[in-house]
């Protein structure tokens, strides 16, 4: 990975706000799906796909590339407008979203949109998954295939027993390569995660699977890189990351309120709060131009 | 008599026939296919040797994944493994795979194609002392359901090898069904296996063509005793033990072993039914949702002929001896045979 300098972060930072700003509109348009997860992740997917990940968006399929599983697929937005971001497919596809015929699936499925890793939607499964194709490429190429393999989970799908089966196995293979970067926005469609079936202590739970575990601001470029190189430099063991997150980060009318888990804004009112709270975002709160205006 | 030209077991109708575990046949099949493909893996939930996976696990330790009482796990961590290229055969008993794990074989494997072999051992009540809790007997319907899987349901260890070995072959995902008793060699090593193909098994001698007794739009609709048995699993060892004698009594009877549950042989099953006028399907299964069900979909659709359904009714098992257990449930050959002058009477 290339060092993470002032002006890559400066670049990483419009970065993300312009995808913030994508996926309020792709939600808008669609007038359904998720709205917390995808801007709560928006950091750590523009950090993955412009700065870390080994991918060619000109050859989806480049065999050496790094493996990128959505196990919690409801937060595809910000998936989806993060590879057309980075050139997978045109800008005006996101429009599409969650439309007939539309490569982008109200969950990702890859026989619409072959780019994805897995199809993913129902929850605890990604993890397994990956684990799997870390397995397979060590099987071809050894402990040193040079492939980086992540695994993007929400907290909530913690709950679910196939995950930690998931997280169990690759303890046991050391799978040194496999990164797991879950999204502790604390939140659930029901409620607060601590509510609806308390995950703490997390950390210990995913040290006595022998994980090496970090913690990190998932809003914080320079947070993100140490624990990601950390994890890259972890040699006998599959590494986890807890991104610690504010749940629709970016609208703070919106911010850290489950409600907001499995809904697009919807009343003009919210419409107009969360393309205000973008626009604050590029603007500083109005104090400079911002080149988005559109 | 026997179908001479697909070379049937010549000592089939001995006291002492040859009797095999169903599953011995997958394991022979899997060491094959991985001596044949590298790209072939194993996977198994802690029950190895039961599923016979030990043979491939000695052979290639390197290629083997022990994942533990986990069968989530086993189809997640599959898929992962194939989606890299690799072909994938997971092995458990048929309760807890395809049973527990049903939504990730649907989601992971299905809707995400990539082709991994599901192979579901100790399906069916014969399954014995274990009990009802361990005799899968709703294996086949979770699976024939789901859009892309090829499910296949061997009626010997012989055909459990090929099975095994076709399916190797193929890109789809696909479901193996083996059964944990010895029973009896049906086939030999010559006898034909493809994957979506039916086969012939028996064939009557007394034809009513020849007794110039056809008539009608079908031969079976006319008024000879006629009856077509589809039998799927080593239950066709049974029907064919009844088709013998429904012969003897100068009855006109054919022998489908339908192997493959999905895709189904449907010009197979159309020419039988056109044929015989009437049906018996012969499963050790649940009769909702089952191997019956799938060719009573089909004939009722393209053309309706009475049918008969054995297999288990609505029903779980319970602990006894194998053959004590199908009697009592209502797949000995006596409700065989009762089926099929049933069906007759039907036309």
């Amino acid at each position: 990975m290339p060092p993470l300098t002032d002006d890559k972060i400066k670049f990483l930072t419009e970065k993300a706000a312009d995808i913030r700003s994508s996926i309020i509109h792709m939600l808008i348009l669609a007038k359904s799906g998720h709205t917390a997860g995808p801007l709560d992740m928006a950091d750590i997917l523009t950090y993955l796909y412009f700065h870390a990940l080994k991918h060619d968006p000109k050859t989806p399929s480049w065999p050496y590339r790094d493996r990128l599983v959505l196990s919690n697929g409801h937060i595809c937005p910000v998936l989806y407008a993060t590879l057309a971001h980075a050139g997978y497919f045109p800008m005006e596809t996101l429009k599409t979203l969650r439309t007939f015929g539309s490569i982008l699936q109200g969950h990702p499925h890859r026989d619409f949109l072959p780019t994805l890793e897995t199809s993913s939607g129902p929850l605890g499964s990604g993890l397994s998954q990956t684990v799997g194709m870390a397995l397979a490429d060590r099987m071809d190429h050894g402990r040193s295939s040079g492939k980086q393999f992540y695994c993007l989970m929400s907290d909530g799908e913690l709950n679910a027993g196939n995950s930690w089966e998931g997280a169990m196995l690759a303890g046991k293979e050391k799978i040194q390569n496999l990164t797991v970067i879950v999204d502790r926005n604390n939140i659930q469609i029901d409620g607060f995660t601590e509510d609806i079936m308390p995950l703490n202590p997390l950390t210990d739970k995913w040290r006595a699977w022998n994980w090496h575990v970090q913690e990190a601001d998932g809003h914080n470029f320079r947070d993100i890189d140490r624990v990601i190189g950390e994890a890259r430099a972890v040699f006998d063991k599959p590494s986890v990351i807890i991104v610690h997150t504010i749940a629709a980060k970016g609208i703070p009318e919106f911010e850290r309120k489950f409600e907001w888990h499995g809904k697009p804004p919807g009343t003009p009112q919210e419409i107009e709060t969360a393309l205000k709270a973008l626009d604050d975002i590029r603007t500083m709160g109005g104090k400079v131009a911002s080149p988005h205006h559109n | 008599m026997l179908n001479n030209s697909i070379k049937l077991n010549p000592k089939l109708f001995d006291a002492d026939v040859e009797q095999i575990p169903i599953r011995k046949g997958f394991g022979e099949g899997l060491l094959r296919a991985a001596e044949l493909d590298t790209r072939v893996v194993g996977l198994c939930a802690d029950l190895t040797e039961s599923t016979q996976m030990h043979l491939f696990k000695q052979r290639f330790p390197e290629r083997f994944i022990e994942i533990g009482v986990a069968e989530q796990n086993l189809a997640t961590v599959a898929s992962g493994m194939a989606a890299m290229g690799k072909i994938p055969f997971i092995s458990s008993y048929a309760v807890f795979s395809p049973g527990r794990n049903w939504e990730q074989i649907r989601t992971t494997i299905a809707y995400n194609n990539v082709p991994v072999k599901i192979v579901g051992s100790h399906a069916g009540v014969s399954v014995g002392p274990d009990g009802g809790s361990h005799q899968a007997l709703e294996d086949m319907a979770i699976m024939r359901v789901i859009p892309r899987m090829v499910v296949i349901s061997p009626c010997d260890a012989i055909a459990a090898k090929k099975a095994t070995l076709a399916a190797a072959l193929t890109a789809s995902p696909t479901y193996i069904r083996l059964a944990r008793e010895k029973t009896p060699i049906i086939t030999t090593e010559e006898t034909p296996f493809e994957i979506g193909k039916a086969e012939m098994f028996w064939r009557s001698k007394n034809s009513p063509l020849k007794k110039g007794l056809s008539q009608g739009r079908s031969e079976g609709r006319g008024i000879f005793p006629s009856v077509g048995i589809i039998a799927t699993g080593a239950l066709l060892y049974r029907a064919i033990l009844v088709a013998k004698r429904l012969d003897s009594e100068g009855k006109y009877v054919t022998v489908v072993n339908l192997s493959t549950i999905k895709p189904l042989d449907e010009e197979a099953i159309l020419k039988l039914a056109r044929e015989m006028g009437a049906i018996v399907t012969v499963e050790e299964h649940q009769i909702y949702g089952g191997m019956g069900s799938t060719v009573a979909e089909y004939l009722a659709k393209h053309f309706p002929v009475p049918i008969e359904f054995i297999g288990v009714n609505d029903r779980f098992g319970q602990s006894g001896k194998p053959d004590e257990l199908i009697e009592f449930y209502g797949m000995g050959e006596k409700d065989i045979y009762n089926a099929a002058h049933r069906v007759m009477l039907r036309k």
